[in-house]
């Protein structure tokens, strides 16, 4: 029999019968949309926090106060607590020739009140710098003044938000607000920033981190955030922020370093397996349509007994027929596969529309993946009833009406 | 053309054995016109399975063409009822989701036959069958009469050497039973060999040589004058 014959053949019997073929096409078609979409889902999640990460900044190394526990080590004998951050600390690192900038941050929450109106806000503080570190623009005014980190000034900057429900339509340059128990004069609003790494960038105030320190009367910084002068200069930046913080804190190791690389693939890696896992779950329904199909073209054989006994007695050897009822689960496998693309494209198309900020994209392993299970678990499944198509009696099967 | 040598073939259904082919020994030439009959359950059915490979007897020798095919694979078993042997069946068991002519055409898919050689050979028997205006037309648009037609017309396309027909007329009435043993006789005539199972003396009685079957036994053989 001609390949062209055989393919005829299995498509005239799967059009046959409307019914059953779409009914199998339908569940291949799920199988395999299910495990595009859900791994798009996932690489979409992945693609999301790499890209927030990748808008701070890759190169930039981030100081922390207290020593990492991954390191192992002895417990501290006294129980003591981590040595403060300080703003000296950070005003040390700016001596290196590696660094190109160094932000000090502290955080802190605190009531921000402009005549009857007042909004309770995370306040930011730090300086100058950090319109560079954290690529931050402007809509109004101006950004903190480039002065002496030590030196508090009463200068505020504005989320847009917090701008907005302060202000509502009057122009907050100029004004003075109240910041807790001082006051500060608004030089600033930023542009809407939206959420960046958890802190919503429109709803804060900022201020100079030695203002902001004194209004949380604390030396503590929350961080410093660190860039240094070029990125192959990562590692040896590192150090030098160890070295200089250990040798202003007695010896002590106790602050830790961590880079946005290594932040980066630890959220990739974990990312990456959740994708894989969600693929699999789509598999599983996959292999649910596989055995769908199995019982379905049981069914077909039992039903087509007859015709199956015609096609020995007109000379058609077992194996043939075995090739004839393969090549019909093979279209299924491949026909529901290529509607499961199109699905699978359809709702992520959909998804994109509701969510435009969520980079959901099919990776390549997934296409090649989600169509090479449905090819081999229709191949699989199919491979029983095309046996006990094979092994029929023909006397017999001729013999039923 | 056709010798069967003490053919047996036992069906064994629970405990009991039946002796559905007993010692069968039989001698077929070329052309010649066969009509079997005999009791329900005599083994007619059977004899016509085993000439026709479609059954494997028990044991005993058939030499089909000089060649003997009880020895032979599937496969190659497959190619001798392919291109040797034409069936006929009571319930015509034509493919419902395909047309008369993809039908007829079925066999010569099997062969391999390319589609031009096809598409000609197709034509020119459904022409000599009078199925022409039929051609596109499926089984259940078809009489009883035409379907058992396109069936010969598709046991007859690869021309064979035998055509085993059983009960072809079982399930039409007289009139298009006539019709269709007219195009089997007419065939016949051509040079083909026919061995044809009927519950009809009438039609029993039309054939050159008559065989009656009783038991799984060959109980009658005779030659006659054609009607
Ligand atoms: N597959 C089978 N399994 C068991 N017994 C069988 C089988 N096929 C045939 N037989 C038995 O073999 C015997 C001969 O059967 P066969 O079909 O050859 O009879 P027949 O002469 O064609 O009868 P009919 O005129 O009713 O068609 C019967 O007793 C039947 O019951
Ligand atoms: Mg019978």
């Amino acid at each position: 029999m001609k390949t062209l014959d055989i393919i005829n053949f299995a498509t005239s019997a799967l059009s046959g019968y409307k019914l059953r073929t779409s009914l199998m096409l339908l569940a291949m078609a799920i199988g395999v949309a299910s495990v595009i979409v859900l791994t798009s889902l996932g690489e979409g999640a992945r693609r999301y926090v790499t890209n927030q990460f990748a808008s701070l900044g890759t190169n930039m190394l981030i100081v922390l106060p207290g020593r990492s526990e991954t390191t192992g080590g002895p417990p501290p004998l006294t129980g003591e607590t981590p040595r403060d951050l300080t703003l000296d600390d950070a005003l040390s690192l700016y001596r290196s020739h590696a660094v190109r900038y160094v932000a000090p941050v502290s955080v802190g929450s605190a009531p921000v009140s402009w005549r009857q109106r007042e909004r309770e806000v995370p306040i930011l503080g730090s300086t100058s710098i950090m319109l560079h570190v954290r690529h931050l623009q402007m809509s109004r005014g101006s950004f903190l003044p480039e002065t002496d980190p030590t030196r508090a000034i009463s200068v505020c900057v504005l989320g847009s938000t917090l701008a907005k429900e302060l202000f509502g339509n009057i122009t907050p340059i100029g004004e003075w607000v109240r910041i807790g128990d001082s006051r500060f004069r608004v030089i600033g609003v930023l542009a809407s920033e939206g959420v960046s790494l958890g802190l919503d960038m429109d709803d804060l105030a900022i201020i100079p981190v030695a203002s902001a320190l004194s209004l949380f009367n604390t030396n503590s910084l929350f961080r410093i955030l660190v860039e240094p002068r070029d990125y192959s200069l990562l590692t040896r930046t590192k150090k030098i922020i160890l070295d200089t913080i250990r040798a202003r804190h007695e010896g002590e190791d106790d602050v830790t370093v961590i880079s946005q690389d290594a932040v980066l693939a630890t959220f990739d890696k974990i990312f990456l397996a959740l994708t894989m896992s969600v693929g699999g779950i789509g598999a599983i329904s996959l292999i649910v349509a596989g055995i769908l199909i199995m019982n379905v073209m049981l069914v077909a054989v039992s039903q087509r007994t007859a015709e199956i006994g015609l096609l020995k007695a007109l000379g058609a050897p077992a194996s043939q027929i075995m090739v004839l009822f393969l090549t019909e689960t093979a279209f299924l496998a491949l026909a529901g596969a290529f509607i499961g693309l199109l699905l699978a494209y359809l709702s992520n198309w959909l998804v994109m529309q509701a969510y435009p900020d969520f980079p959901v994209h099919a990776p390549l392993w997934a296409l090649i993946a989600g169509v090479g299970v449905a090819l081999v678990t229709g191949l699989l499944f199919g491979f029983i009833p095309a046996r006990r198509a094979a092994q029929l009696d023909p006397v017999t099967s001729l013999s039923r009406r | 053309m056709i010798e069967l040598a003490g053919i047996n073939r036992i069906f064994t259904v629970g405990d009991t054995k039946v002796h559905a082919l007993a010692d069968i020994s039989l001698d077929v030439k070329t052309g010649e016109y066969i009509s079997i009959m005999g009791p329900s359950g005599s083994g007619k059915s059977t004899l016509l399975n085993t000439i026709g490979l479609l059954d494997q007897p028990d044991s005993g020798k058939y030499l089909l063409e000089d060649r003997e095919v009880t020895k032979l694979n599937d496969v190659e078993q497959a190619q001798i009822r392919r291109e040797r042997i034409g069936f006929v069946f009571q319930f015509f068991h034509l493919v419902p989701r395909l047309t008369a002519a993809e039908n007829v055409e079925l066999p010569l898919v099997l062969s391999g036959i390319t589609p031009t050689e096809r598409r000609k050979r197709v034509g020119d028997i459904l022409g000599v069958l009078g199925l022409s205006e039929r051609a596109h037309h499926r089984p259940d648009q078809l009489s009883g009469g035409q379907r058992q037609r396109v069936a010969i017309a598709r046991a007859t396309v690869t021309n064979p050497a035998v055509l085993l027909a059983d009960e072809p007329t079982g399930n039409l009435d007289r009139s298009s039973g006539n019709d269709v043993v007219s195009i089997l006789e007419e065939l016949n005539h051509q040079g083909l060999t026919l061995i044809m199972v009927t519950h009809d003396p009438e039609l029993g009685r039309r054939a050159s040589r008559r065989i009656r079957m009783e038991d799984g036994r060959i109980t009658r053989d005779s030659l006659h004058e054609n009607a």
